[in-house]
C-alpha cells in the first residue's frame, strides 16, 4: 500500500500472543487512519458499555497515512480507547518521534487487547514483536522507564510508556512518548496501566512509499511556504511556544482564573510565553518532520523547583498557573515536569487541583481531608498535589479520580468545571460562544482540540468572528470538528491548520495514498468519523443531557474584564447544531444521515 | 568558489526533515536509514545536530574501497559512490571515522552524501537554516566575527 504500511499488529496481552494482520484498504480509505480508523476498530470490536479499566476494553495506538512523511509536522500517533474519565470514546493525540518510528517498524496500528498477568512491555522491531517482562519498571517514572527500555532494546528505539500515574490508574493518566510528548487527555494511560502494559518500544528500518513522489514533494514544499508565510506558524509559535497565547487570551478576558471564578488573571504577564522565553527557555525542540518547532526546552535553577524539562505548554502553564491562581513560573514548570515524569494529563491535573482549592476556600473540605491548607495561589501546595496525584498518595488519591468524582464525593459536583467529567482547557467559553458550544458537543468531553474555535473567534484566523455572537457558530463548530477529525486521522499536527486547510491536506493524502476524492468527500469523511464517535458514545449510554456545560458557564456571568457579564448561550446554539449535524432533537443521528455517511 | 553543505547545530530543532528530504530524493520513499544525512538527538543535553559527510580531501572511504567504486569529483570537491561498481563489502563504512558513509541493506550498497550535484535537497527542506549550502569558508568566517565581537566588547569593559 502507499502512504499506509498496510499492516496492523494485534497483541493479546492475556494470552501473551501477537499476530500481524493486513490493513483493509477500503476501510482505510473510508476512515483515513489514526483517529478515524482506530475509532472504527474500537466501535466494531468492543461493547461501548464495557468497564474502561477492565480487560474487555481495548487500546489502539494508530498512525495516519501521512505519519512518518515530510508532510508538515507529520509525526502524530493517537491512542484510542474507551475513557475511564468520561466513559466516552477517547482519542488522544501525540507528536514526538514514536508514531513515525512505529511505521518504520512495520505497522500502521497496534491493537492491544486483554490484560497481562504481570507487568510487561512490548518491543516491536521490523515486524517482529516481543512481549517482555516489566516488573522492574513498574512504579518507575516515564523517564526512568524510557531510559531502561532503550538500554534493553536499541539506542534508536522510540518509547511510549506510562508513569506511576498510569500504573495506579489515575483516571487522567496519559501515555508519554519520547519522554516529553503526551497522548494527554481522557486517561488513556490508565487503560494501558489496567492492562499491565508499561511501555511500547518501536524501532525499524522500513519505508513508507508514495503513490506520487513528485506530487508529494511539491505539496510538501508548498505547505512549507504557507507555514513560513503565516505569522502564527512562522513567528509566534517558534518564538514563544504555545504559551504565546497567555497574554492574548488574557487580554480577551477569557483566561479562566481560580477555577473559572474570574476570567482575567492579574499574574498573566509573569507566566506568559514571553516570560518563558526571557527567563527559562534553553532552546526550541521540534517533533518529527515539523517546520514549526513550538516545543520548549526549559531549565529552572531555583533550587525549590529545579528541573530540566520540556514545556510548559499554554495549557499546562494555565492549568497549574492561572486556574490555581499561581503566578510562579518556576513552580508551574516544575508541576509540568512532574506531569511528564509521573504520566499525568496536566490539564485535568491542574483543573482538578483548582476545583479542590475552591472547595477548600468555600469550607467544603478542610485541612483535615487535605493534610494542609489548599488555598488558591499557593505554588508549593500545587506542586505537592501534582506529586500526590501521580502516586495516589494521601489527598492525591481523591484528586486522582478527577474533579467531577472528587467534588461529587464532597457533595458539590457543580464546582467541577468539566463536560462529561473531563476538565476544561484554557479558554472560557462564556466569552467565546463557539468555544462554549464546542465544549458541550465534543465527543471526548471538554476539549479545545476537537474544533479550535479560538482561531476565528480570538485570533482572527481564517477570518475574525465576534466571540460574543452566537449566530452561525453551530455551522463553524461543525466544520471545524469535521476538519479536525480529518487532520488527526491523517497523522499531521493540528497546528498546521493555522496555515493549511482542507485543500492542502487533500493534496498530501492524494499524493501519499493515491486516494481519489474531492474536498467535499474529504469533509464528509471527517463528518463520518465524528458521527461514528457519536454513535459509540450513544451506545455507551450517553445522551443529549450530557451535551451541556457546568452551571457556572451557563448561569454565572464573567465578573470582570472584556467579557464581563457573559454566559454561554448554549440553548441558542445547540438545537441548530443538532439540526446541521442531521441529528434529531435528542442528538441522535437520523437514519438518513447515517446512510449518507455510509454508517448504517 | 566551492560551495559545501555547512551545519549550524545551534539552529537545529531535531525535526529530521533533512532525513526525509534525502531519502525521498535518493530512495524515492521515506526511510531515515536511506538518508545520507542523519540527525543526532541528545534530549538530556538539549543538543541536536545533523551529521553529514564533510567530503574529506583525503577520504578514508575512498582509500579503503577495493572495487574502485568511490571516486572524487575534483571540481566540486565531492566524494561519490558508483553503485554499479560497489560490491557491498562495507570497508568504507569501517574506514570512515564519522559514520557518514553507511551500508543500505535494501540496495546492498554503500550510500553517502553527494550534495545532490549542487542542489542539496536537505538544505531545501531544512526549516531553520541548520543546514546551508554556501561558500565553504563561510562558517569559519562567521565564527571569527563572533570571536572578534567578544574581543571588542571585553576590551571595552576593561578600558580605563
Amino acid at each position: 500500500m502507499k502512504g499506509w504500511i498496510g499492516k496492523i499488529l494485534r497483541v493479546n496481552l492475556t494470552k501473551g500472543e501477537w499476530k500481524s494482520e493486513d490493513l483493509d484498504k477500503s476501510l482505510a480509505e473510508k476512515f483515513i487512519g489514526g483517529r478515524g480508523l482506530g475509532s472504527k476498530i474500537l466501535y466494531d470490536e468492543i461493547d461501548p458499555k464495557v468497564d474502561p479499566l477492565s480487560q474487555d476494553n481495548k487500546l489502539v495506538l494508530a498512525t495516519g497515512p501521512l505519519t512518518g512523511t515530510s508532510a508538515s509536522a507529520a509525526g502524530r500517533y493517537m491512542a484510542i480507547t474507551k475513557s475511564p474519565l468520561t466513559g466516552t470514546i477517547a482519542c488522544s493525540n501525540s507528536g514526538g518521534h514514536f508514531g513515525a518510528e512505529m511505521k518504520f517498524a512495520g505497522f500502521d496500528m497496534i491493537i492491544l487487547e486483554g490484560k497481562s498477568r504481570g507487568p510487561v512491555y512490548l518491543y516491536v522491531e521490523d515486524g517482529k514483536v516481543e512481549i517482555r517482562e516489566a516488573k522492574h519498571l513498574w512504579g518507575k517514572t516515564t523517564h526512568e522507564a524510557t531510559d531502561k527500555v532503550i538500554l534493553e532494546t536499541d539506542m534508536d528505539a522510540k518509547v511510549a510508556c506510562i508513569g506511576p500515574a498510569g500504573d495506579k490508574q489515575v483516571r487522567f493518566a496519559c501515555i508519554i512518548n519520547d519522554k516529553h510528548r503526551a497522548a494527554g487527555r481522557s486517561g488513556v494511560g490508565a487503560v494501558m496501566g489496567s492492562k499491565n502494559l508499561k511501555a511500547v518500544a518501536v524501532k525499524g528500518t522500513g519505508s513508507i512509499t508514495l503513490a506520487d513522489k513528485e506530487a508529494f514533494r511539491k505539496a510538501t514544499l508548498d505547505g512549507f511556504q504557507k507555514i513560513e508565510a503565516n505569522p502564527v506558524t512562522s513567528k509566534g509559535l517558534p518564538t514563544y511556544g504555545t504559551a504565546i497565547l497567555v497574554n492574548i487570551i488574557n487580554a480577551s478576558g477569557i483566561f479562566p482564573t481560580r477555577n473559572f471564578q474570574e476570567s482575567v488573571f492579574e499574574g498573566a504577564e509573569k507566566i506568559s510565553g514571553e516570560m518563558i522565553a526571557d527567563r527559562i527557555l534553553v532552546r526550541n525542540r521540534a517533533c518529527f518532520a515539523c517546520p514549526i518547532g513550538c516545543g520548549r526546552v526549559v531549565k529552572v535553577t531555583n533550587p525549590k523547583y529545579e528541573c530540566f524539562s520540556e514545556g510548559p505548554e499554554y495549557e499546562s502553564d494555565w492549568s497549574m498557573g492561572a486556574c490555581c491562581g499561581v503566578d510562579n513560573l518556576d513552580a508551574i514548570a516544575k508541576g509540568n515536569y512532574l506531569c511528564d515524569i509521573l504520566g499525568l494529563d496536566p490539564i485535568s491535573t491542574g483543573v482538578t487541583i483548582a476545583c479542590a482549592m475552591e472547595l477548600f476556600e468555600r469550607g467544603i473540605i478542610s485541612s483535615k481531608e487535605v493534610g494542609r491548607p489548599l488555598n488558591f495561589g499557593d505554588a508549593d501546595v500545587m506542586v505537592e498535589m501534582v506529586r500526590a496525584i501521580g502516586y495516589r498518595e494521601g489527598f492525591g488519591d481523591a484528586l486522582a479520580e478527577g474533579s467531577y468524582r472528587m467534588a461529587e464525593r464532597f457533595g458539590h459536583p457543580e464546582y467541577s468545571i468539566s463536560v462529561k467529567k473531563q476538565e476544561f482547557p484554557a479558554y472560557d467559553g462564556r466569552g467565546a460562544q463557539g468555544m462554549g458550544l464546542q465544549y458541550a458537543t465534543s465527543n471526548r468531553g471538554a476539549c479545545h482540540v476537537r474544533g479550535y474555535m479560538t482561531s476565528p473567534e480570538i485570533l482572527g484566523n481564517p477570518v475574525k468572528l465576534d466571540p460574543f455572537e452566537t449566530k452561525d457558530k453551530a455551522q463553524w463548530d461543525k466544520t471545524f470538528q469535521d476538519l479536525t477529525a480529518v487532520v488527526d486521522s491523517s497523522g499531521i499536527c493540528l497546528f498546521n491548520t493555522f496555515a493549511l486547510g482542507g485543500a492542502e491536506i487533500l493534496e498530501y493524502l492524494k499524493a501519499a495514498t493515491g486516494v481519489k476524492m474531492d474536498l467535499g468527500e474529504l469533509m464528509r469523511t471527517g463528518e463520518r468519523i465524528w458521527n461514528l464517535e457519536r454513535l459509540f458514545n450513544l451506545r455507551s449510554g450517553l445522551s443529549s443531557k450530557d451535551d451541556t456545560l457546568p452551571e457556572r458557564l451557563l448561569r454565572e456571568p464573567i465578573p470582570s474584564g472584556p467579557a464581563k457579564g457573559k454566559v454561554v448561550e448554549l440553548d441558542k446554539m445547540l438545537p441548530e447544531y443538532y439540526q446541521l449535524r442531521g441529528w434529531d432533537k435528542d442528538g441522535i443521528p437520523t437514519k438518513e444521515k447515517l446512510k449518507e455517511l455510509g454508517l448504517e | 568558489m566551492i560551495k559545501k553543505i555547512s551545519v549550524y547545530p545551534e539552529k537545529c530543532t531535531g525535526c529530521r526533515l533533512c532525513e526525509l528530504a534525502c531519502s525521498l530524493k535518493k530512495a524515492g520513499e521515506f526511510n531515515p536509514t536511506a538518508s545520507r544525512v542523519r540527525v543526532s538527538i541528545f534530549g538530556e543535553d538539549a543538543f541536536y545536530t545533523p551529521i553529514v559527510c564533510t567530503q574529506c580531501d583525503e577520504a578514508w572511504c575512498l582509500k579503503a574501497c577495493p572495487s574502485g567504486a568511490i571516486s572524487r569529483d575534483y571540481g566540486a570537491k565531492v566524494v561519490k559512490v558508483d553503485p554499479e561498481r560497489c560490491v557491498g563489502c562495507r570497508m568504507c563504512t569501517m574506514a570512515c571515522p564519522f559514520g557518514t558513509i553507511t551500508y543500505y541493506a535494501p540496495e546492498e550498497k554503500a550510500i553517502k552524501c553527494d550534495e545532490c550535484d549542487g542542489e542539496p535537497e536537505c538544505v531545501l527542506f531544512c526549516p531553520t537554516g541548520a543546514l546551508k549550502y554556501e561558500e565553504e569558508s563561510t562558517p569559519t568566517r562567521l565564527k571569527r566575527v563572533v570571536t572578534a565581537k567578544k574581543i571588542e566588547s571585553s576590551s571595552k569593559e576593561v578600558q580605563p
